[in-house]
């Protein structure tokens, strides 16, 4: 098990390495830079982040020089933003965006599993169509157009939901919704498969020769087994919610990590852009990491460490 | 003569699919008495599997149903129980143990695990007590370290041992009838021979009552004390082994031994039966094997024989042995 998480943190930190190193010299081959906009900075603030960023120098020293502020997990002040440094953007920035990002990945994957899980058992039934329908819904409407109409209805129209900002528990209520229905849908429909597939076989039926309760069969023996899929997509869902999460925090104008993002990359706000990016990367990589344990906790197969024995 | 544990009287079973209903079972009769073996022989799709299905209520309802018959485990009908009820008897009183051990064990629980819980389902157990019994049980099976081999997961064991767990596992809460479907068919012959062995050492030490399902022969010479030969859903023939063996009647047995290697008879030539089964969707009305039987009359497309008994323990269902029968290929051959 430690050999596994050492061996799997050296292809983390190189992951990240090359993100980082990417997004670098992609940023660099944008036309222009913070400073030949006609909206000048403060010439003061100019010279010290001229000096502080070696902005004038070979693009090699800069890059030496960034790698050394990622080493150091300082990302230096923001070049739009004087009285603010790239740490605190991302302090006040990413509790919100986590929130965001948490209760998205709960309510899909609870609404998701549970949604599949009785369309399975529902199979050719009403229940089973009806969640169907949604699922299908929900995967073929994007978030940003859901969002739009979630806000138009209920919020403009009927005026039950705040439309926008990040102040309360309602405010919370519709970028969740616009942001995890995707994803739940994905998960519905993922599990529901599964699950008719896990319900046919052999284990299955030798559980109920054994005379165990009907919530014993699903919820002990089946739900075990069919949920190996979704842990799978997991991975593929955590990236798109993050993604998600930039164009929801914009709509609904939430003060998350990404609006600093964008606002970042409108204003070539290089240490902005840069900070972000390597934050969201190492995050994911590390999610994508949760989720090969989760994996290897619920498939006994997949070894994780060298003990036991075989046959 | 021994009690009968389970009669099954007139069981028709259908199955509703796209292209119709298939008419599975169709009248099937059959006893079991205390401590014997039964073998259920029979080609692939005859209904074999279907019948010990719906003893424990086991059939997927739907597309399944019992249309008709009943089912008396001590003489309580299984047709009629509550679902409730039902689930007390199964894997007490009645186990089932599936053909293919590679995929009746849950790969993500542990083997200990999986032995257990239908002990502490049915049984007011600690888990230190269902442990040791389970353990027990895997020493009566024969596998080595049963303690370590308790925290172990199906896929670090082989086939042959997986299918001592299962059987262990169909044991542990000591049933009366034991439904074995094809335990064998997806093991290597040396590992057969060896989980024979084991039925019969079980039944030796715990009495319980076995019906064996099987198109092997060789599987039911070893271990059967009578055999019930199902044909197109309908039982055909019925006797003890010797019966069976030696003095087969329908057609469709005699067929069935022909197409058998036979040690004591080298040089024999093995003939299979050519054709294939009627369909289930629409099953001729007369005897289903007319088709393909070698002394097919005229009656036996009409009209379904009806039951001869020869002794006690001996009943066939063809026209072959209505006396009228005797004169008709006396006719033919003059
Ligand atoms: N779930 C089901 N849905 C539809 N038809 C079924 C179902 N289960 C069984 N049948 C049909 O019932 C008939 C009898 O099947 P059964 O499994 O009892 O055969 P079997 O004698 O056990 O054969 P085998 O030796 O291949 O196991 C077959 O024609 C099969 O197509
Ligand atoms: S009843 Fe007729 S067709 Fe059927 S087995 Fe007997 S002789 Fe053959
Ligand atoms: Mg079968």
């Amino acid at each position: 098990m430690v050999t596994y998480i050492l061996k799997r943190l050296v292809y983390m930190i190189v992951t990240v390495f090359i993100i980082a190193t990417l997004t670098f010299f992609l940023m660099n081959l944008i036309p222009g830079s913070p400073f030949n906009e006609e909206r000048t900075t403060n010439a003061a603030v100019q010279q010290n982040l001229e000096e502080h960023y070696h902005l004038n120098e070979p693009l090699a020293v800069q890059y030496i020089l960034y790698l050394k502020s990622i080493i150091t997990l300082d990302f230096g002040p923001s070049i739009k933003q004087p009285t603010e440094t790239v740490n605190s953007l991302l302090g006040r920035g990413f509790p919100i965006s986590a929130e965001l990002g948490i209760w998205t990945v709960l309510i899909a994957l609870v609404s998701g599993v549970a949604l599949g899980v009785f369309a399975a058992l529902k199979h050719n039934h009403l229940i089973d169509y009806m969640a169907m329908t949604i699922a299908v819904l929900g995967i073929s409407i994007p978030n940003f157009v859901l969002a739009t109409m979630l806000i138009q209805q209920l919020a403009v129209q009927l005026e039950w939901l705040p439309a926008a900002t990040w102040s309360s528990p309602a405010h919370m209520v519709l970028p969740v919704l616009a942001l995890a229905t995707g994803p739940m849908a994905i998960i519905a429909r993922l599990t529901r498969s599964s699950m008719l597939e896990t319900l046919t076989q052999d284990y299955i039926k030798t559980a109920r020769a054994k005379g165990l309760s009907p919530y014993k069969v699903v919820v002990k023996h089946a739900l075990k087994n069919a949920l190996m899929p979704v842990v799978t997509i997991m991975g593929t869902l955590l990236a798109g919610i993050l993604t998600g999460t930039f164009v929801i925090e914009k709509i609904f104008a939430i003060p998350g990590m990404g609006k600093y993002f964008v606002e970042g990359i409108n204003q070539r706000d290089y240490p902005v852009i840069m900070g972000t990016t390597v934050f969201y990367s190492a995050f994911l990589v590390f999610m994508l990491f949760l989720v090969d344990i989760a994996y290897g906790f619920l498939d006994p197969r997949i070894k994780l460490h060298k003990e036991g024995g075989s046959s | 003569m021994l009690n009968k544990i389970l009669e099954i009287h007139n069981l028709h079973i259908s199955f509703k699919t796209f292209g119709g209903e298939v008419q599975a079972v169709r009248g099937v009769n059959l006893d079991l008495y205390e401590g014997e073996t039964l073998a259920i022989v029979g080609e692939s799709g005859c209904g074999k599997s279907v019948t010990a299905s719906s003893i424990m209520r086991l059939i997927p309802t739907p597309p399944g149903q019992i249309k008709e018959g009943s089912i008396l485990f001590k003489g309580q009908d299984m047709t009629k129980c509550s679902d409730k009820k039902m689930r007390g008897i199964r894997g007490v009183d009645i186990s089932m143990i599936f053909q293919d051990p590679m995929t009746a064990l849950n790969p993500t629980l542990t083997v200990g695990d999986q032995l257990t819980e239908g002990l502490r389902q049915h049984r007011r157990v600690t888990k230190k007590e269902a442990d040791a019994q389970a353990v027990d049980m895997l020493n009566l099976v024969g596998i080595p370290n049963p303690d370590e081999r308790m925290k172990q997961y199906p896929y670090q064991f082989s086939g042959g041992m997986r299918q001592r767990i299962v059987i262990a596992m169909a044991l542990i809460c000591e049933p009366e009838l034991l439904i074995a479907d094809e335990p064998t068919t997806a093991l290597d012959v040396t590992i057969q021979a060896q989980i024979l062995q084991l039925f019969n050492k079980i039944q030796k030490e715990t009495g319980v009552s076995i019906i064996l399902i099987t198109h092997d022969l060789g599987v039911v010479a070893k271990v059967a004390d009578r055999i019930a030969v199902m044909y197109a859903g309908k039982v055909v023939e019925t006797g003890t082994r010797r019966e069976i063996f030696y003095e087969p009647q329908h057609p469709y047995t005699k067929g069935l031994l022909h197409s058998v290697p036979r040690l004591d008879q080298k040089g024999e030539k093995l003939i299979p039966i050519d054709g294939t089964p009627p369909d289930l969707f629409s099953p001729p009305e007369g005897c289903p094997f007319t088709a393909r039987c070698p002394a097919a009359m005229e009656v036996c497309s009409r009209i379904y024989p009806y039951s001869t008994v020869r002794s006690e323990t001996h009943e066939v269902d063809c026209w072959l042995q209505d006396e009228r029968a005797e004169k008709y290929s006396a006719t033919i051959q003059s």
